[in-house]
């Protein structure tokens, strides 16, 4: 790889221990990958934030780069923690668990990092622009960003993003290079998607046929962002869809080469076959929706279910911290407390501790989560619509 | 013989062979560098100050902390000969400093062998 002069200062330990261990750590990720040299980046986005995730190793690891003055040079976000940051204890996130948690936070903001805890932050305050050079981690953020804004990263681990954001840059390959960026597979898709459940069931049953290529999607006539979202989100689950393009809808799908491409047809039958295979328990103990994190939109969507109603079994709704604020604003927070639900900000149902609070059957209309709560939850699943899900609480 | 530098660096050490793949997070414990994953060919062997030889990493990513974590309680290897080292052990070595070489022809180590191990220049030599 070819490095500037002042790189190389840097290889020599000309600007400490720390730049040069994690520069190291970039030239030689770089090296592996094929990269031809370095690209400053926008904006970063941190993986391996719950303590659930990363443990005590992880933990001292952070405590020990804040020890040394490791400082961010560019705006950096990080993944879900593994509890709600302020009240966590309402919920009934266990004592030792937070204490530990909270010390990675504290580890995170000594590096500059900005504490803000969500897989979704292009809805809180860090949004990339089309062709923008970032390295965010969390499989969703990255589809998204990848697919939706038409910004450039690659899916980089916790370690790798924590490198790039204190040395401002990352090592140009994979989906920073616009001929990696094209199509290798056409999905047909011939069914109407109604709710929200409908893209993830999609996003979860291409994710599984393609694994890691990048979709050209045709056949998609409209599409919100909360419901790209929840494709991209199941896609990058299931399998490891990086980046998608949908005809019409996604920025970089008129300039893409899409002939020639093998073709998959999804229609009724498989959208119906998925919903039956992630649904492995009924009646849930509780419902969890927000996954990934919950726009405002979403938000309001489940205060007008519940408004003037009391729910029978606990019902979650997972969000960024800003959204938060904007629903207390609004008064959708009262309307869902006041019904007996709860908008829980900075964490998810796959990081947070759920199956150490006694929940066995957890209710999810994301395609993401119903792949993960099996495996890192122990959880029986329900995969369902919000309508349903809901109403079955009522 | 000659390999490639992972993460730079020189020891000298006794090798500790395992022909099986290491997974460090539930693998190794980071207090006392001893191979605690069940059924290991390695189960219950200190890995401290041994040129640590293995095929490649497996298993979580939390396992390049647990390599970070080693080294910080000086309990770690003095270094590390992979065949092939995939991106967890590549960010654990280089971030702990452990002097690391892939691509060695690891079935010529025996246990016990006395390894020098100069990573800069990609070099491990058995005394």
């Amino acid at each position: 790889m070819h490095l500037t002069k002042n790189e190389e200062r840097i290889l020599n330990g000309e600007k400490g221990e720390v730049m040069e261990r994690l520069f190291r750590l970039l030239v030689r990720l770089g090296d592996i990958y094929g990269a031809d040299k370095m690209i400053p980046v926008g904006s970063v986005q941190v993986a391996g934030v719950s303590y659930k995730s990363i443990g005590d190793p992880g933990l001292e690891f952070l405590e020990d780069m804040a020890s040394k003055n490791a400082k961010v040079q560019v705006l950096t976000y990080l993944n879900p923690a593994g509890m709600d940051l302020e009240n966590w204890k309402e919920y009934g996130f266990p004592e030792d668990f937070a204490k530990n948690q909270l010390r990675i936070m504290d580890a995170f903001k000594k590096m500059g990092i900005v504490v803000t805890s969500t897989c979704t932050p292009y809805l809180a305050g860090n949004l990339p622009r089309f062709r923008e050079h970032i390295a965010w981690s969390e499989s969703s953020a990255v589809s998204f960003s990848n697919s939706v804004i038409g910004a450039r990263t690659n899916r980089e681990g916790g370690p790798s993003a924590l490198a790039a954001a204190i040395c401002g840059v990352t090592p140009n390959y994979g989906l920073h290079l616009w001929e990696n960026r094209q199509p290798t597979v056409k999905i047909d898709v011939d069914v109407d998607l109604v709710t929200n459940s409908d893209f993830g069931a999609l996003g979860y049953y291409v994710g599984q046929q393609v694994k890691n290529k990048i979709p050209y999607f045709t056949g998609l006539k409209n599409a919100n962002t909360d419901q790209l979202k929840a494709l991209g989100a199941a896609m990058a689950a299931s399998g490891a869809v990086a980046l998608y393009h949908i005809e019409n809808l996604t920025p970089e799908a008129d300039i893409v080469e899409k002939k020639g491409l093998e073709t998959i047809s999804v229609g009724k039958k498989e959208l119906k076959g998925t919903y039956t295979k992630l649904n492995s328990g009924k009646d849930p103990d509780i419902v969890i929706l927000g996954c990934p994190h919950a726009s405002l939109r979403e938000i309001s969507q489940l205060a007008e279910k519940v408004k003037d109603k009391k729910l029978k079994k606990p019902v979650w709704i997972c969000t960024s911290r800003m959204m938060k604020e904007a629903s207390d604003r609004m008064g959708f927070t009262e309307i869902i407390e006041k019904a007996g639900g709860n908008i829980v900000a900075d964490t998810c149902m796959v990081v947070s501790p759920i199956e150490q609070m006694g929940y066995k059957t957890t209710g999810v209309n994301s395609g993401k989560a119903a792949n993960y709560l099996p495996g890192f939850c122990k959880q029986n699943v329900v995969f369902a619509n919000i309508d349903d899900l809901v109403e079955g609480q009522l | 013989m000659n390999g490639r530098m992972i993460s730079p660096g020189k020891a000298e050490g006794e090798a500790i062979v395992s022909t099986e793949p290491i997974g460090f997070y539930g693998g190794i414990d980071a207090k006392t560098g001893v191979v605690i994953e069940k059924g290991h060919p390695l189960e219950g062997k200190c890995v401290t100050d041994k040129i640590l030889v293995f095929p490649c990493g497996k298993g979580s990513t939390v396992g390049s902390y647990v390599i970070y974590g080693l080294k910080k309680n000086n309990v770690g290897p003095a270094g590390i000969i992979n065949k092939e080292t995939e991106t967890i052990v590549a960010t654990g070595v280089i971030l702990a400093g452990i002097p690391c070489v892939d691509q060695i022809d690891i079935e010529k180590i025996k246990n016990g062998d006395i390894i020098v191990l100069d990573a800069d220049k990609g070099l491990v030599e058995i005394k």
